[in-house]
């Protein structure tokens, strides 16, 4: 059975008719074609499929895509603003903290919403909110780093801006 | 090449970093086409078995369904390795492990699929079932398979190079040990996928996770019967392989012969737990190391005994089981070496290549060992093992051939940098520092498939734009491999990587590279490379030259520009010297080719061991246990690392940080173990945790702090000095963890993973007044063949086996590809 889905993916308005059994990751990926959010296990174990639903980080394996309905979606396609890349990515990207980058939407993502939270986490703040997002690949110390990194130059450029 | 480089050596962005961190990368899951249809595969429950029916009329009908497979469309065997195509992309007569595919179903959606692969009706006739190694020794029939050395016995191999017993028996003291290594699993976070199609003009194309294009290539030729000619291999970049997605797997060659079939996209992607099925991973081993030792620590002999479990087929196991003793020599100095492997046939999912091939098992047999020895004669185990280095630009007791060895450099790198000699033996209670080296190859010197051709091709095509695109059938799996190639490219050129497209992995358009796998891409593409890029170069610098008037010799290539040397405002843009080039000799393409020197190894079973240069690490991990529970953590690894030149030093720490991840998590928790259902449930063989939830791994809370040191002496087989560096430093971590254990409460545990459980069993073991130790305490009786003779060098050997009677090398050589369709003999 089809069911109407309203949602905001990415700053756009969706609206769309989607199997009522689906997942948030199956919609996004298969019905949205926004293939950019990976799946590992469809079981909510490794955490490629984070997305942020209304600021917060959600597997979107485990989201029954018509809970979220009215819900603002953002996903690692929506991460970057004005046709440039987030900080977040430009760290990942010339620290090494992607390989073969199969994980790394999920670790954007859902390191995205731990620095909306926590302008400058401690690294320890940095492990335990990535915790739940397997890499089989960094051994995730570049990883902390380009997180560090990016935090580092998020406040820089948010003392810049203040008035 | 002049010394100065521009890009290589410096720290880069990797030319498709920004792919990965946007989601864009295109992986084989990430492929959606129209009309596309979808694959499931009915797995067999039983772990072996004998197909008395597979009837599919219930699922031909269903909803959905647009084809139903079974073993009758695959008369073809194949495999990776030319001694065993035992594989049936669906089996045929005999499931052999729980998960053998026996039938597939393509409909219009996944769950339509699965739900018609239900209303499939096998009948099974239950055969016994072999579980371990000891219990194919013990029983030959029924056989897992119709081939092997006898009875569940896949390989027997036994190899002498020189008189070791009586090296042995002259000893001062002899070191009799058994180890135990326990498999584990790849556990790639991308699961396998591939999408086939038939291109516009009817040929067959396969996007695939493989690391290996060219050798599905050629599987799919052989198990299709259909000209390699006309079929064109993908390899998406792959999300993480370390092994895994080497092998030609029967969901490709499914989906392929499907695709022909329907002449409509056809797309499999396994779920996780299939992913645990697939395997080829780590093979558990047996071992037992019996090492005769002068009083001083220098090894007077050694002898080898390897068991693998191998699992249900061949994949790249005999292979893997010399190289479970190949290495052991390159490391250290060994006069007198035997070595016997043995390999069975089980009933689980077979074992194959992961990230060590082989090496890591014995590996961490010999490093435990050489702790005891240390211990045993009251030597520091790093003064011991720097006594006993292997000199450089020398030939092993078994012909391998050493070239640079910075391993004595790695050793007190890291005793240095962890403050070795005021920790080990020194710390209190309970905190302990374990050291231990390795060893791996840059590339296998021999190929796969017997044959003269080169191990690698690159291609490069420039043009007025400026631009230039580099082609070569090596396959990104993450490591970093279309850098190599773009840096490599550009720093011959003087431009730099972003002004270079990569094309890799597409058996259409790019030359043949065998595959990312043995650690070889970067040497063997990169030789490639460079020569294809220097030809490239001495194009336009002719064409400079005349124009310009500027002798060839005198002009540099460098920061996009092409200059005389001694008049640096002489010159050109690069773009423009291209022109010149182009107008001069017209249309300009290049190619490079690499094969590796010739091993003088000429006996059966040399083929195995030898590559144009070897890697060196040196580790040294601290642990914390609690002798009250045996709770084990890490919190420091020390690791040095010879890498000739890094050619991009974050991805080179990558690969270094990476693999220690990965070996801390073979050392302390990974396990691809299995258990028997009960009696109702047919007492199949299954996984005891075929999930990323309970397979346990380290997470980013487990991971200790790394310092890393490269080695740097620049060898001249690798493109601008460069060795490997995937592979070779997860192997000291194991052996460095066991020994630590040892240091921080005084008990060995012989056996990986050390988990807190044995560690508590061997303290209490200890506490009893028993051995401080857990681990296996026998090997059994293996009917070994006579071994073949080979006198070392230094005995006047010429790397001939004194005893062996038919041919050099035991291999036959083929035509490079099956060319034309048919049944092998």
């Amino acid at each position: 059975v089809k069911i109407r889905l309203t949602c905001t993916v990415n700053g756009d308005a969706v609206d769309a008719l989607v199997d009522d059994y689906k997942t948030l990751l199956e919609v996004l990926r298969e019905d949205l074609r926004l293939t950019g959010t990976k799946h590992g296990c469809e079981l909510g174990e490794c955490g490629a499929c984070a997305v942020l639903v209304d600021g917060q980080p959600v597997l979107s394996c485990l989201a029954l895509a018509a809970a979220s309905s009215g819900r603002t979606i953002t996903t690692v396609e929506g991460l970057g603003a004005d046709g440039q890349l987030h900080p977040l990515q430009e760290c990942f990207a010339d620290l090494g903290a992607a390989q073969c980058g199969y994980c790394t939407p999920g670790i954007l993502m859902t390191a995205k919403a731990l620095l909306d939270r926590e302008p400058l986490p401690s690294r320890e703040r940095i492990c335990e909110a990535l915790s739940g997002n397997l890499c089989r690949c960094t051994g995730y110390l570049q990883i902390f780093e380009a997180v560090e990194a990016a935090a580092q130059r998020l406040s820089d450029s948010g003392r810049k801006e203040a008035p | 090449v002049s010394d100065r480089t521009n890009v290589i050596g410096r720290p880069r962005r990797r030319v498709d970093g920004r792919a990965k961190v946007t989601g864009r990368t295109i992986f084989a899951d990430d492929i959606m086409l129209p009309r596309m249809l979808h694959c499931r595969l009915l797995r067999s429950p039983h772990p072996h078995a004998r197909l008395r029916s597979v009837d599919t009329s219930r699922a031909v009908a269903a909803e959905g369904v647009h084809l139903v497979l079974t073993g009758d469309s695959f008369p073809i065997p194949y495999g990776i390795l030319p001694v065993s195509h035992d594989e049936h992309a669906l089996c045929r007569d005999l499931v052999r492990f729980v998960g053998d595919p026996v039938a597939a179903v393509i409909a219009n959606d996944e769950a339509a699929a699965e739900r018609a692969s239900d209303l499939i009706d096998v009948e099974y006739e239950s055969l016994r079932t072999f579980a371990s190694p000891t219990d194919s020794l013990e029983h030959s029939e029924p056989r897992i398979h119709d081939y092997g050395d006898f009875g569940n016995v896949h390989r027997a191999v036994a190899l002498q190079f020189g008189d070791v017993d009586d090296a042995i028996a002259g000893a001062d003291h002899v070191f009799d040990d058994v180890f135990f290594f326990e498999g584990n699993t790849h556990l790639p976070i991308e699961q396998h996928a591939t999408v086939a199609l038939k291109d516009l003009d009817g040929k067959l194309v396969v996007y695939s996770s493989t690391q290996t294009p060219h050798y599905l290539h050629r599987a799919l030729a052989k198990a299709l019967a259909v000209p390699a000619a006309h079929i064109r291999v993908i390899a998406t970049p792959n999300g993480g392989g370390f092994g895994g997605k080497s092998d030609p797997f029967n969901h490709e060659i499914v989906v392929a012969k499907a695709a022909l079939l329907l002449d409509r996209p056809v797309k499999v992607c396994l779920s996780r737990e299939e992913v645990f099925y697939c395997h080829r991973g780590r093979h558990p081993v047996l071992m037992r190391f019996r090492t005769g030792v002068t009083k001083d620590g220098k090894i007077a002999g050694l002898d080898l005994q390897t068991l693998l479990d191998g699992g249900a087929y061949g994949s790249y196991g005999v292979a893997s089981t010399f190289y479970t003793g190949a290495l052991q020599t390159v490391t250290y100095q060994i006069p007198k070496y035997r070595f016997r492997g043995c390999r069975v046939f089980t009933n689980k999912p077979p074992c194959g290549p992961k990230r060590g091939h082989g090496t890591p098992q014995s590996r961490f047999g010999q490093e435990v060992q050489l702790d005891k020895i240390a211990e045993f004669l009251k030597k520091d185990p790093a003064d011991l093992r720097l006594d006993i280095v292997a000199p450089p630009d020398s030939l092993t007791a078994n012909y391998l051939r050493v070239r640079t060895i910075g391993l004595a450099d790695c050793i007190r790198k890291v005793v240095d940098r962890s403050g070795w000699k005021e920790k080990f033996r020194k710390l209190a209670q309970g905190r302990g520092v374990g050291l231990a080296c390795s060893s791996y190859l840059s590339g296998a010197g021999l190929p796969i498939n017997w044959n003269d051709l080169p191990h690698s091709g690159v291609q490069l095509k420039l043009d007025r734009s400026g631009g230039v695109t580099a082609f070569c059938g090596a396959t990104e799996i993450g490591q970093g491999s279309d850098d190599v190639l773009a840096s490599i490219v550009a720093e011959v050129l003087g431009i730099q990587p972003f002004d270079i497209r990569v094309v890799t992995g597409d058996t259409d358009l790019t030359p043949v590279d065998l595959g990312s796998y043995s650690s070889r891409v970067t040497l063997m593409m990169g030789n490639a490379a460079i020569q294809a890029a220097e030809r490239a170069r001495e194009i336009i610098a002719d064409a400079v030259s005349a124009r310009l008037e500027v002798p060839a010799t005198r002009l540099v290539f460098a920061d996009g520009r092409v200059f005389d040397s001694e008049n640096p405002d002489r010159g050109a843009t690069f773009q423009e010297a291209v022109c010149m080039a182009e107008a001069r000799v017209g249309t300009i393409g290049t190619t490079g080719s690499y094969t590796p020197p010739k091993s003088p190894a000429k006996f059966k079973g040399g083929g195995v061991g030898p590559s144009p240069t070897y890697s060196y690490t040196a580790a040294v991990v601290e642990v914390d246990v609690d002798p009250e529970t045996g709770w084990i953590t890490v919190p420091r690894v020390w690791i040095a690392h010879d890498i000739g030149r890094a050619l991009n030093p974050t991805l080179v720490r990558g690969q270094v940080e990476g693999s220690v991840y990965m070996g801390l998590g073979e050392a302390l928790m990974e396990e691809q173990a299995f258990r028997r259902l009960p009696a109702r449930l047919s007492q199949a063989l299954v996984h005891k945790f075929p999930s990323l939830l309970e397979y346990k791994s380290l997470t980013s809370l487990d991971m200790p702090e790394i310092i890393t040191d490269l080695i740097e002496h620049p060898d001249a087989e690798g493109p601008f000095g460069a060795k490997e560096v995937g592979q070779g430093p997860l192997l000291p971590i194991m052996p460095a963890v066991a020994n630590a254990v040892y240091d921080a409460v005084g008990v060995r545990v012989d056996q990986v993973p050390v988990t807190p459980e044995r560690i508590l069993r061997a303290l209490q073991a200890k506490a009893a007044g028993k051995a401080a130790r857990t681990g296996p305490t026998s090997f059994p009786d293996v009917p070994w063949p006579e071994p073949l003779l080979v006198a070392p060098p230094w005995e006047g050997g010429d790397g001939r086996a004194s005893n062996q009677t038919k041919g050099t090398s035991g291999r036959k050589p083929d035509a490079g590809i099956e060319a034309t369709a048919g049944v092998r003999s």
